[in-house]
């Protein structure tokens, strides 16, 4: 002392050099076998996926309401348009069949405070591949004024494929993709 | 319960440090990587940004061009380098995260001064594995397609965007160049909030290891370009929304998250997570032992020498100017909230020299658990009160390797809240006191419990650092042996050597024989 070499410390094992090799592969192996293996398979071999999913602002709650003149009268002047319309919207209801069993019947509320949003849904559905008959029925308007939009077809689903179900607004119309 | 959880952490504890002991013995503990895992993590850090920066360089930031930007790297030696480091350095810097946060916990760092650090840890798990998760988006191959679809569900189930994420990739059209501005942000963004948040991380210890030592750093570094050469990073096929991806290699380090929703749902993998995160939170604030009493100044022993300032681990002691209002002369000030009661400030202070005449011996600094003036007072009993005709004494740590195992009729040990808190001093005062040899066991390098106290101990006994001891010291009857926790043996073989060697030695009149000091 004081020489650094006149330090004691535990020693190095007489095959330290081996350990050291044992040690970085084991790091080695850990990171290269888990940064690839197992594969992994999230959809069967022989399934298909179902995508429904839409944007879509439901019909008005109710009917716009004429207002009276008294009432009119009863409102600040800029205030005074001649018909009352509600915010609020409808939920969207979405239903649908894959031979002709029903396997999603879902309701969208409207979003947004005042209930006036466009609703929404993304769901999945995982089906078996091969030749399926499809029915989606949708409906938006609590008041059942509209016939519900529908469609119904049968399709040739391939391992692997995705159909997205989604709606058109401007068209009005179930749209499968 | 409380005392259950403590003794299974305890248990847990002496587990991981038998494991170090493991890798020490391959490794030696300077450059065992357990020691430095945080180090590690930013070295992994640094070749994500190194590696990174020329991928970005290399990027066709587009739908169309992001897959054969990305997969013609594959047709050179230095792209495949280049590529494998980045996602090797990845998976490296998540192990060494994974095992940095295990250890602390087992160690009880989420406590009393650590708390800041723990809490701004905390945090930074999320970054690492949004930018991490982000990253495989860029490539926009089937394994990125899938992992943006599953992060995009996962996501949707909280109820909090009004329009789906997810309907960003139900068709080849919903995916547009933009969106990989959005995949940028997510990849470069998060990782810069990363280093922003490393830099709190370390805002309460000084002297931080920012990089593990050369030859660590560069082994690491080797091993990561050698997976890279060797087991090479390959692209799936381009991603095709019209398609699932079914057969993936997936990174299960970086991307285990989806298939833990798979397996379970959103919901349930989100309460995983959030409880995750809410429980590492929590830690500090759960019932914890008292605090260690922290280190007191006495202004009238204090001359402002700024050692302490030096020395403290956990930059807890600042500078103020001394109440006497002698122009220029500080005063050390203690932060009690980050004062780790190491003692390494009392070692530090030149007060604190047992050589002094008052009786009482009052230093700039002390710690009042374990003050320098008891420890003189006992040293100079055990010596006195010694029917060996060689005394020997040693300092141990209260960390390290337990005194208990080394008694001897002939061995006065004293255990210290630290080595770093003896003064250097006190090696010849024993040795003047009459003992006849000095053996001081800080723990094994890299392995204090407070960080600094091996380092700075070795650095005063070999001269290099002040307080040095004095040249006056016969260095021939002091022993340094670093003996973390059980490292008894090696305490015991110090201790045998230092007696054989003094005993071979001549009496020296005042040093190494009885010799009474006032």
């Amino acid at each position: 002392m004081p020489e650094r070499d006149a330090i004691i410390s535990a020693r190095r094992g007489p095959l330290a050099w081996l350990g050291q090799i044992i040690l970085y592969g084991a790091f080695a192996a850990f990171i290269a076998v888990f940064s690839h293996w197992p594969t992994y398979r999230h959809l069967g071999d022989n399934e298909a996926l179902i995508k429904i999913s839409f944007v879509h602002t439901g019909k008005p709650v109710s009917d716009c309401v004429q207002q009276t003149a008294e009432e009119l009268a009863k409102l600040p002047p800029n205030m005074r348009a001649p018909t009352r319309c509600p915010r609020e919207r409808s939920p969207v209801v979405v239903a649908v069949d894959v031979d002709d069993v029903n396997v999603l019947t879902h309701t969208a509320p409207p979003s947004g405070l005042s209930k006036d949003g466009a609703s929404a849904v993304y769901r999945r559905l995982v089906v078996p591949a091969g030749e399926r008959r499809l029915s989606v029925r949708l409906s938006d308007d609590v008041r059942a004024r509209d016939k519900p939009y529908e469609r119904e077809t049968t399709l040739a689903l391939v391992p692997g494929q995705v159909l997205v179900i989604d709606f058109d607004t401007g068209q009005g119309s179930i749209k499968l993709q | 319960m409380q005392q259950e959880a403590a003794s299974l952490r305890q248990r847990g504890l002496n587990g991981w440090q038998a494991v170090e002991r493991l890798f020490d013995t391959a490794l030696g503990s300077r450059f065992n990587p357990l020691r430095h895992l945080g180090a590690v993590g930013v070295l992994a850090l640094l070749l994500l940004v190194a590696s990174g920066t020329i991928l970005y360089i290399l990027l066709d930031t587009s739908v169309e061009g992001a897959h054969r930007s990305i997969d013609a790297l594959a047709a050179h030696p230095a792209g495949r380098l280049l590529r494998g480091i980045h996602r090797y350095a990845a998976d490296a810097l998540v192990i060494a995260l994974g095992l940095h946060l295990l250890r602390e916990f087992l160690a009880g760092h989420e406590r009393s001064f650590r708390r800041f650090s723990w809490l701004t840890g905390v945090p930074l798990i999320g970054f690492v594995f949004v930018a991490a998760i982000g990253g495989f988006w860029l490539n926009w191959d089937q394994l990125g397609q899938y992992s943006a679809t599953a992060t995009a569900e996962w996501i949707d189930a909280l109820p909090m965007l009004a329009t789906p994420l997810a309907r960003n990739f139900l068709v080849a059209d919903a995916v547009s160049d933009r969106l990989f501005s959005l995949f940028i942000f997510v990849h470069i963004g998060v990782s810069l909030l990363l280093v922003f948040g490393l830099w709190f991380h370390v805002q309460r210890i000084s002297r931080p290891a920012v990089l593990p030592p050369r030859r660590l750093s560069l082994g690491l570094v080797c091993i990561l370009a050698a997976l890279a050469l060797a087991w090479p990073i390959a692209s799936h096929a381009p991603a095709t929304l019209a398609t699932v991806p079914t057969l993936l290699r997936l990174d299960w380090i970086l991307l285990f998250v989806h298939p833990l929703m798979d397996a379970t749902s959103p919901g349930l993998a989100w309460a995983l997570v959030g409880c995750g995160f809410l429980a590492l939170f929590a830690l500090p604030f759960l019932p914890q032992p008292a605090p260690a009493p922290v280190a007191v100044v006495d202004p009238a022993n204090c001359n402002g020498c700024q050692r302490c300032f030096a020395d403290c681990p956990y930059a807890a002691i600042t500078m103020v100017p001394h109440p006497n209002q002698r122009i220029g002369r500080l005063l050390a000030r203690v932060d009690p909230d980050l004062c780790a009661g190491c003692g390494i400030c009392a070692g530090s202070c030149p007060s604190s020299t047992p050589f002094r005449r008052a009786a009482e011996l009052v230093t700039g600094i002390d710690m009042p658990q374990s003050t320098i003036d008891r420890l003189r007072r006992s040293l100079r009993e055990s010596i006195a009160s010694s029917t060996a005709s060689r005394p020997l004494v040693v300092f141990g740590c209260r960390h390290g390797a337990s005194t208990a195992r080394i008694e001897a009729a002939d061995v006065s040990s004293f255990e210290l809240l630290c080595a770093g808190q003896l003064p250097p001093a006190f090696v010849e005062y024993a040795l003047r006191d009459g003992a006849a040899g000095v053996l001081v066991a800080p723990c094994r390098e890299c392995g204090c419990e407070f960080r600094l106290g091996e380092r700075w101990t070795i650095d005063r006994l070999l001269r290099r650092r002040e307080p040095r001891l004095r040249a006056a010291a016969p260095e021939d009857r002091l022993a340094l042996a670093l003996a973390g926790k059980g490292d008894e043996p090696v305490l015991a073989a110090a201790l045998a050597g230092l007696r054989k060697r003094v005993r071979s030695m001549p009496a020296q009149p005042g040093l190494g024989s009885r010799h009474h000091h006032a």
